[in-house]
């Protein structure tokens, strides 16, 4: 049973390696679209990849202090009414679809406040995505605090948000970036939200406050739709690049877990 | 450096239920002052309430005063920040900070409280080791993780991050229910050097422990399950264990109750 659930995953791999990994070299890496026609067979992901990391990174920096501040609020303070109602959204925030996050974004923000596409707007479309996330996970690390020490912090004199900052969110912190970093993982291959707020673009575009801007997902998405072979070797090779990425930032997640578990 | 405390008609509890009621005790500077009973007639309870940290469950309640030299600290204008900066507490199972060192740990209290010098802070580090009996046993590795201590060691850690900040007050919650007998016997002795400077209240389960180190004994019970425990008498520890007024105390202490 166990491996017939792990054929999936492997025949996901092994597929994407063959197809992928003739096409994926330095050069593809280190190269745009900029100049490319459809036909010919050269261009790569470079702005594919500073897309996404400017994307994903942007919408962590989002994501974390707002994802914590909520974190804080569910476990340290003894608000008890309101903290039900507010897990609750949470709860509906991790069930809303990244298309309908794409679209919200597209309405209030592109067109709505006249931004246009960029990507920061692609990077709100993915804090609203990774925010339940790293709710979640951070209330689960704050929870695990032992009781304790906060009773030793405040027992030495420390005001509550004291408490908070420098003995519990610390002791938390291992737990609470293997999190973020997976959270980080799960968005990182969002389209269908990029795809409406961000859109793509063949050059290198390193603002992301301006302009439409590539993305790894979108890259993929896009030679995909071409019905040109060397199209469909770029998608497969950029898929590839896309999962290398995730599966380094999982790897870092995992990482992190051995060496900072809570003690 | 050491302050008088008097709860007067004290009763906490929590939400609806009443843990311990209606009791009036002095606690005189620079002695110890044992609290012992059954389980569940909320001796640490009343322990929690003379630094204001039984307020940090939710729900709890209080009645009735604490003075600490005359100061009610439950009055409306007092900040209970700074009640527990007078009021250190060490608890049940060691505390360290498992993410600051030895020298951190000790640290923290005046770190906290916005002392940034470095000599002040070496100091007061150096004398809060020294007066808990652990800078022997530390000197060479003040910079490793607290975790790295053995369980009488972060005991001690422990008093030590809490006399750093010069508390008038030490509260004992159980402070050796988690040691073996060879660390008992430093954390008494070490309480037995305290007393000189502190008022120390000690809750113990243990009579022995409570002979052998207190002046003063109050002896705490509860009548039944559900019910609210409350003071029974209080005296010196020799009176108290030689001769107890009360028929509750004297069948708690030689052993046929609780």
């Amino acid at each position: 049973m166990l491996l017939v659930a792990l054929i999936p995953l492997f025949a996901l791999l092994g597929f994407t390696i063959t197809r992928g990994a003739h096409r994926l070299s330095p050069s593809f890496l280190t190269h745009s679209m900029a100049g490319i026609p459809p036909l010919s067979p050269g261009g790569g992901v470079y702005h594919a990849i500073i897309g996404t990391l400017e994307q994903v990174t942007l919408a962590a920096v989002l994501a974390v202090p707002l994802g914590l501040l909520v974190a804080v609020f569910l476990v340290e303070t003894p608000l008890r009414g309101l903290t039900g109602p507010v897990r609750l959204l949470v709860d509906v925030m991790t069930g809303i679809p990244s298309i309908v996050t794409g679209l919200f974004v597209f309405s209030f923000w592109v067109v709505g406040l006249h931004r246009g596409f960029s990507g920061v707007a692609g990077s709100i479309a993915l804090m609203i995505l990774m925010l339940p996330v790293v709710i979640r996970s951070a209330e689960e690390m704050l929870r695990l605090v032992p009781q304790s020490l906060r009773e030793a912090a405040l027992a030495l004199g420390l005001p509550r948000w004291r408490t908070t900052w420098s003995v519990v969110l610390p002791a938390a912190r291992g737990g609470i970036t293997t999190g973020v970093l997976l959270a980080i993982a799960r968005v990182t291959g969002e389209t269908a939200p990029l795809l409406l707020t961000v859109g793509n673009n063949a050059f290198i575009n390193t603002n992301p406050l301006h302009g439409q801007q590539a993305s790894l997902p979108v890259f993929v998405f896009n030679q995909t739709g071409s019905a040109f072979d060397v199209a469909v070797q770029r998608a497969w090779a950029g898929a590839l690049a896309l999962i290398a990425f995730v599966v380094v930032v999982y790897m870092t997640a995992r990482l992190l877990t051995r060496s900072n578990a809570p003690r | 450096m050491a302050l008088r405390i008097e709860t007067v008609n004290l009763s906490c509890g929590y939400g609806a239920t009443t843990a311990v009621s209606d009791v009036s005790l002095t606690i005189e500077p620079k002695s110890v002052t044992a609290i012992i009973g059954p389980s569940g007639c909320g001796k640490s309870t009343f322990l929690r309430s003379l630094n204001r940290l039984h307020e940090a469950v939710p729900g709890a309640t209080v009645h009735g005063q604490v003075l600490l030299d005359d100061d009610d600290v439950y009055a409306p204008q007092v900040d209970p920040v700074e009640v527990r900066r007078l009021v250190g507490m060490v608890f049940q199972k060691p505390n360290p900070f498992p993410t600051m060192s030895i020298y951190d740990n000790v640290a923290s209290g005046l770190r906290l409280a916005g002392v940034r010098r470095r000599e002040v802070l070496d100091d007061a580090v150096n004398r809060a080791l020294r007066d808990a009996g652990l800078w022997g046993e530390v000197v060479n590795r003040l910079s490793s993780p607290a975790h790295s201590l053995s369980g009488g060691q972060q005991q001690r850690l422990c008093i030590a991050r809490a006399i750093a900040v010069q508390p008038q007050v030490l509260l004992m919650d159980e402070p050796c229910s988690a040691l073996d007998p060879i660390s008992t016997l430093a954390i008494e002795d070490l309480i037995t050097r305290l007393k000189d400077d502190y008022t120390i209240v000690i809750v113990t389960h243990n009579m022995q422990q409570a002979a052998r180190v207190s002046d003063i004994t109050a002896f705490f019970t509860v009548d039944g399950p559900g019910m609210a425990g409350r003071l029974v008498e209080t005296g010196s520890t020799e009176q108290i264990f030689r001769a107890p007024a009360q028929r509750r105390t004297e069948d708690y202490i030689t052993g046929r109750f609780g």
